[in-house]
């Protein structure tokens, strides 16, 4: 244990996510022996993630002012919808360069063993959104994984009757892997989505 | 010190995200119960194992940990056995009626590595049932929380009075009294159910499809609620995922 303030800051470090009490003593003690500009860049770095970061008011990503950059981004289509779990996967589609139009960000995905149902995520949102008849189609880039494909399933569900064309991401084999390593389930996925060539 | 490694078949119960890209596994094993295991580098697409610790899915695993002591071990290598999983993802009632029976199951192991090769059995029937599709997914579920609770010595009494044992079947049920119970031995508050609620649930209780299956919506949905209430009464909390189950 140490005192006043280089404990306190271990002690704040130490609740960060991934961050455990030697990584929490290492960083504080970095922070200590830096240069006073770049702890002070640091500070006003995150002060400024909470006074400004907040979510845009139409697709929920992470914005500094009432629109994200993408919702007011006029050369994007408003035909095309992709829907996300969270921000950081807008940033993982967004690095393609092949999508050009709306993202909606839902805030998680539907997992009943944690609680989280429907009306926890931001569905209502989205179905005020389609429902002012911009949209021609949807696509759900919810997660591979079982509670992104619930979603996805329980979306197009709910999409289907507006009468607005349900796309789902594809899903087999990734680049550079050993076909005996591949699971059932992806396997399958990669025969059923199978193309001419 | 290198940990021993041991093997078991499991079903996947609950995964949660640990780190940048590992997972903690939640499985209910055949010969030594609630285990709880680490999963490294699950999360990548690039991962070995792939799609096998997706929940719900009959695995076959060779763990890392002391088989005996409770506490995180570390998945080793899985081969899937049936990925029910799935067969539920483009079907919601059947997924959130597998998330119900996923934490029914993990609830009523409260104690890690206790074997409990009834509750192994009846987990992975009524996953393999859901995954069949012959019958509607909430009288799966309800089936498997009546046999869970059997299992566990909470079975409601059906035909006989939960309180004097009075044989026959009784028009009050009381979920503190254990069940079906005689008009003299009725407490304040008892249900008073259709008779063919009490029915079905005898029916759900010891596998009489023909009778399940026939049974009305209101009867499923009234037998739904008494086996809900009868369960969480046991567990002294709520279960998450049951107000979550889709029941159209």
């Amino acid at each position: 244990m140490y005192e006043g303030a280089i404990q306190d800051l271990i002690d704040e470090l130490g609740r960060l996510p991934g961050v455990g009490p030697k990584s929490a003593q290492r960083i504080a003690f970095h922070v200590l022996s830096a240069d006073p500009a770049d702890v002070n860049r640091l500070a006003t770095a995150l002060r400024k993630v909470k006074d400004l970061v907040r979510f845009c008011t139409t697709c929920y990503n992470v914005a500094e002012s009432e629109q994200c950059r993408i919702c007011r981004d006029a050369r994007r289509s408003d035909e095309v919808l992709c829907v996300v779990e969270e921000p950081k996967d807008v940033v993982a589609i967004e690095r393609t360069g092949e999508f050009r139009g709306r993202y909606h960000v839902l805030g998680g995905a539907i997992n009943p063993l944690e609680g989280v149902g429907p009306d926890n995520l931001r569905i209502r949102e989205l179905m005020a959104r389609l429902g002012a008849g911009v949209t021609k189609e949807l696509i759900l880039a919810t997660d591979p994984n079982t509670e992104g494909e619930a979603t996805a399933t329980y979306l197009a569900l709910m999409v289907k009757p507006m009468g607005i064309q349900v796309t789902r991401l594809a899903s087999g084999l990734p680049v550079g892997g050993d076909l005996e390593y591949a699971d059932e389930i992806t396997l399958g996925r990669a025969f059923e989505g199978r193309r001419a060539i | 010190m290198r940990r021993p490694l041991y093997r078991d078949d499991a079903v996947v119960l609950r995964v949660q995200k640990l780190g940048e890209s590992d997972r903690i596994i939640t499985l209910l094993t055949r010969r030594h119960g609630r285990v709880r295991a680490v999963a490294r580098g699950v999360r990548r697409t690039m991962s070995r194992f792939g799609a096998r610790l997706e929940p719900f899915g009959h695995v076959d695993l060779q763990l890392a940990g002391d088989p005996r002591t409770p506490g995180l071990h570390t998945v080793s290598q899985v081969e899937g056995i049936d990925l029910y999983g799935g067969s539920f993802l483009a079907d919601y009632p059947r997924y959130t009626s597998a998330s119900a029976i996923a934490e029914t199951a993990e609830r009523l192991t409260p104690v890690e590595q206790e074997p409990s090769l009834r509750l192994f059995l009846l987990t992975l029937g009524a996953l393999r049932a859901l995954s069949l599709g012959e019958h509607a997914p909430t009288l799966v579920l309800d089936a498997y929380l009546l046999r869970a609770m059997g299992i566990a010595g909470w079975a409601p009494a059906l035909r006989e009075c939960a309180v004097c044992g009075t044989p026959g079947r009784h028009g009050a049920f009381s979920v503190p009294a254990g069940g079906s119970v005689c008009p003299d031995c009725r407490p304040p508050g008892a249900a008073h159910p259709a008779p063919d609620t009490v029915e079905l649930m005898a029916a759900l209780a010891g596998g009489d499809w023909t009778v399940a299956d026939s049974s009305a919506t209101g009867v499923r949905r009234e037998c739904s609620g008494l086996v809900a209430a009868h369960l969480q009464w046991h567990l002294e909390r709520a279960l998450r995922s049951l107000p979550l189950v889709d029941r159209a």
